[in-house]
């Protein structure tokens, strides 16, 4: 083993700015909101390609505006002749709405545009996804709970918890803190952070619980310094190989995979930082012991 | 667990092999070979069209409760029950009087448990088709929520062949239909782009009759009011139904000679013939309106009896709106009317663009932790690649094999599951070299190591499949996709990570066990 790194001097530090990340992001959440996108909101998204290098944002605008669509926004999607477009639109039960856009933008821009995609959710539906979303992410942080009080003691499940809380939080605060879109996709990235962060919380949780019998005269603010130590060179491996692969979706998977990459990115990092400082010092905080696994064998 | 048997050593290579074969019957051509299953690729890869429909009940709740009146009225009288003052309250209940003495009788009836005619009772649920309240002597029913969800599934069912037929109309490439709920319909149609038709043709219940134009009130069937398609003028149309949609055999969209106008021939069955006949040459002089959805299409004068059983409806079509009615007439009328409640068409160009970035990203991915683990372990990281090349046939293997679909999402989680499946590897070699540092037998340090990172392996891989099965059963679409590949990405990853790796590590050590600093 290498030198040893002092985790837990800064354990105290770092709580603290856990703890105000997580207020910070509660705060940005029930103030700033988060921008749903149509999945979640209901409305129509169309992305599409012109080849005509002459047409700007406004151009479309102009175009568009000419229909009664409400709050039209245009904005550049990946590469500079893709424009995502999207509206709120009431009267959902038109089934020629689309081809009538179509026909504007054509009559008053040239034919020289391609709807590569177009996604229409009415309210009902975007309002149960949002729910279905929500009760998912719920689901899921219990079946955790769950697996890791079956696994190891309380003390423990709330550690998990607490640094998975963190993780779930904190992510969906960055994305409210820059207005980034949520959608399905999301909600899957923030599933896989969930098993991310536990999958990271667990390995080092393990060798505590192993520590934790090996040595019995150890204290476990010392204790779980020592577990961090031995599980950092998988931690940090780990963590690069699984951004390796999410950075070259980020970079090389095309502009739909944006925005679960990053969230996931995110994810990977706040879940390495979470299972380090917000996990162990819970279980320096619960005093948990020999005595504490001596307890589950006796059971 | 280092050690493997003969036989464990031909089941894992067989397996493995086997996985590669299929993965690799993915780029063949040619049918017969033996493995010629492929992976079914996503509407958001292969561009198409989704949609899914809510099937409005409102109605169909209406005209079952009005149905139900002229049998109470049967039924009882048959009982010498006589029922009085039949009311439709909300479009929801069903309120009708008795006298008072009956009511207890008529009550008992109602609840009766056993071949209820009046009230069918369904064992499995405990409920009966109808719930009831009694105030004084008025009755209010009401259809139960398990006789809501039968109406529902009924005419789900109806619904579903409606629009399989009309879709299939249109020739489609393999069109998938399924239920959703109780009252809605996925259609998903790979490599269309433009859905507006079917979309128009599936907003159309298609509910065609002939009914005469009549004026004043010489009717006893009762009318009603009804425009005509285009808008242009307004008639008395009468509520007897002379036929029906049900009553179509055939409908072509074709060319009259006389007047050249796109027409709709359409041809009866013997019912439909007998009943067009006797009205067609009782009701010379009058107009015959023909009715689809509410809406008036023409209202021809009947010049003579027609008793050939076909005829042609004219109405300024167009040849396309000619081909579509025709079609809406052959598959017949739709239950319900359905809304859209949701709709995303990708295009074929998209489709392939997501393609090949996901492609691109993969290789990237994998080139760069490839790397990352030959400069890190050196032979134990080629083996930990070998593992993870393995891996990864072997989880497109069992993607194809269950001819599951790939989404974009998909193929993210494909690539998530390379960056993550090294960490089982790297806790073994990370446990190993920890075991090493006590122990002189490098066969009893590696045995160790595999030994004591298992429980660490295995939960951390438990608690990324929990988040996988929840977002399997929670996700819709491209989402579902995504969590398949991670599932099964687990799978793969512990059975090459246990069997693949274990077994070309066990090989090696067992080689090189004298050798200073194996790892």
């Amino acid at each position: 083993m290498i030198k040893k790194l002092p985790f837990n001097k800064f354990y105290k530090i770092f709580n603290l700015v856990s703890f105000l990340l997580i207020l910070l992001s509660i705060l940005l959440l029930l103030f700033k909101g988060l921008n749903f996108g149509v999945d979640f909101k209901g409305g129509t998204l169309i992305e599409l390609r012109t080849f005509d290098k002459n047409i700007t944002i406004k151009n479309l605008r102009d175009s568009l505006n000419q229909i009664n669509l409400g709050d039209v926004s245009v904005k550049k999607f990946g590469s500079d002749n893709d424009y995502l477009i999207k509206f709120e639109k009431k009267n959902f039960n038109n089934p020629n709405f689309i081809n009538e856009i179509k026909e504007k933008i054509i009559s008053s821009l040239g034919n020289t545009f391609e709807f590569r995609r177009v996604e229409n959710v009415g309210p009902k539906v975007s309002s149960e996804l949002l729910k279905s979303g929500i009760i998912a992410i719920g689901l899921s942080l219990t079946a955790m709970l769950i697996y890791i009080w079956i696994r190891f003691e309380w003390q423990f499940s709330l550690g998990a918890i607490a640094a998975l809380f963190h993780d779930v939080i904190v992510t969906l605060g960055i994305f409210s803190l820059f207005s980034l879109e949520i959608n399905l996709s999301i909600v899957a990235a923030v599933l896989t952070i969930v098993g991310y962060s536990m999958n990271d919380t667990v390995v080092i949780f393990d060798r505590v619980r192993e520590n934790l019998k090996k040595y019995s005269d150890i204290k476990i603010f010392e204790l779980t310094n020592i577990s961090i130590n031995e599980t950092l060179s998988r931690t940090i491996i780990t963590s690069l190989t699984t951004l390796l692969a999410l950075f070259s979706i980020f970079f090389f998977g095309g502009e739909i995979l944006k925005g679960f990459s990053f969230a996931m990115i995110l994810g990977v990092f706040f879940g390495t930082y979470s299972s380090i400082y917000i996990a162990n010092p819970i279980l320096v905080f619960l005093q948990v012991s020999p005595k504490t696994i001596l307890k589950e064998d006796k059971d | 667990m280092l050690y493997f048997s003969k036989i464990r050593i031909f089941l894992i290579t067989s397996f493995t092999l086997l996985f590669v074969c299929i993965f690799l019957s993915n780029f063949t051509k040619s049918d017969n070979f033996i493995f010629n299953k492929k992976i079914n690729l996503g509407l958001d890869l292969q561009g198409g069209s989704y949609l899914l429909l809510e099937i409005n009940n409102r109605p169909v709740i209406t005209q079952k409760l009005q149905n139900s009146i002229p049998t109470f009225k049967k039924f009882f009288k048959e009982k010498n029950i006589n029922l009085k003052n039949f009311k439709i309250l909300d479009d929801n209940f069903l309120l009708f009087e008795a006298n008072e003495d009956k009511i207890s009788i008529i009550q008992e009836i109602l609840e009766d448990k056993e071949d209820n005619f009046i009230n069918e009772y369904y064992p499995r649920f405990k409920s009966h088709k109808f719930d009831f309240l009694v105030e004084q002597n008025l009755f209010k029913l009401n259809f139960s929520k398990y006789g809501l969800i039968e109406i529902k599934k009924s005419s789900q069912n109806q619904a579903l062949e409606t629009i399989r037929r009309r879709v299939d109309e249109i020739g489609t490439n393999e069109p998938n239909i399924l239920k959703r709920g109780n009252d809605r319909i996925v259609v998903e149609l790979p490599g269309l782009d433009d859905p507006s038709r079917i979309k128009n043709l599936l907003g159309k219940t298609a509910n065609l009759t002939f009914r005469f134009i009549i004026k004043g009130s010489e009717e006893t069937f009762g009318s009603e009011i009804l425009e005509f398609e285009d808008g242009s003028e307004e008639a008395l149309v009468s509520k007897r139904i002379i036929l029906s949609g049900d009553n179509l055999l055939d409908a072509n969209p074709s060319m009259d000679t006389q007047s050249n106008e796109t027409v709709v021939n359409f041809s009866l069955d013997r019912v439909g013939a007998k009943r067009f006949g006797k009205a067609t040459s009782t009701g010379i002089g009058k107009r015959l309106a023909i009715v689809l959805d509410e809406k008036i299409i023409s209202a021809p004068v009947i010049q003579d009896a027609i008793v050939t059983g076909s005829g042609q409806i004219s109405g300024d079509f167009t040849f396309q709106s000619a081909t579509d009615l025709a079609l809406l007439l052959r598959s017949g009328a739709l239950p319900a009317p359905l809304n859209i409640i949701e709709e995303r068409t990708v295009g074929p160009d998209l489709g392939q663009d997501s393609i090949n970035s996901g492609v691109i990203a993969l290789a990237i991915g994998f080139f760069l932790v490839i790397c990352f683990m030959v400069l890190k372990y050196r032979i134990f990281g080629l083996i930990a690649n070998i593992t993870l090349i393995l891996n990864l046939f072997l989880l497109v293997g069992i993607l194809t094999l269950f001819e599951a679909t790939l989404t974009l999402p998909g193929i993210a989680g494909i690539i998530l599951t390379v960056g993550m499946a090294v960490d089982a590897n790297v806790l073994i070699f990370e446990r190993i070299k920890e075991e090493i540092v006590g122990e002189k037998n490098l066969l009893v340090a590696f045995d160790s190591g595999y030994e004591k990172s298992k429980t660490a392996v295995l939960d951390a891989n438990i608690t990324t499949l929990l988040a996988a099965i929840i977002l399997f059963i929670m996700g819709s679409g491209p989402i579902k996709g995504f969590s398949v590949t991670l599932g099964v990405g687990i799978f793969t990853t512990l059975f090459s990570v246990y069997f693949i790796a274990r077994l070309l590590t066990s090989i090696y050590v067992t080689r090189n066990k004298n050798k200073e600093k194996l790892i």
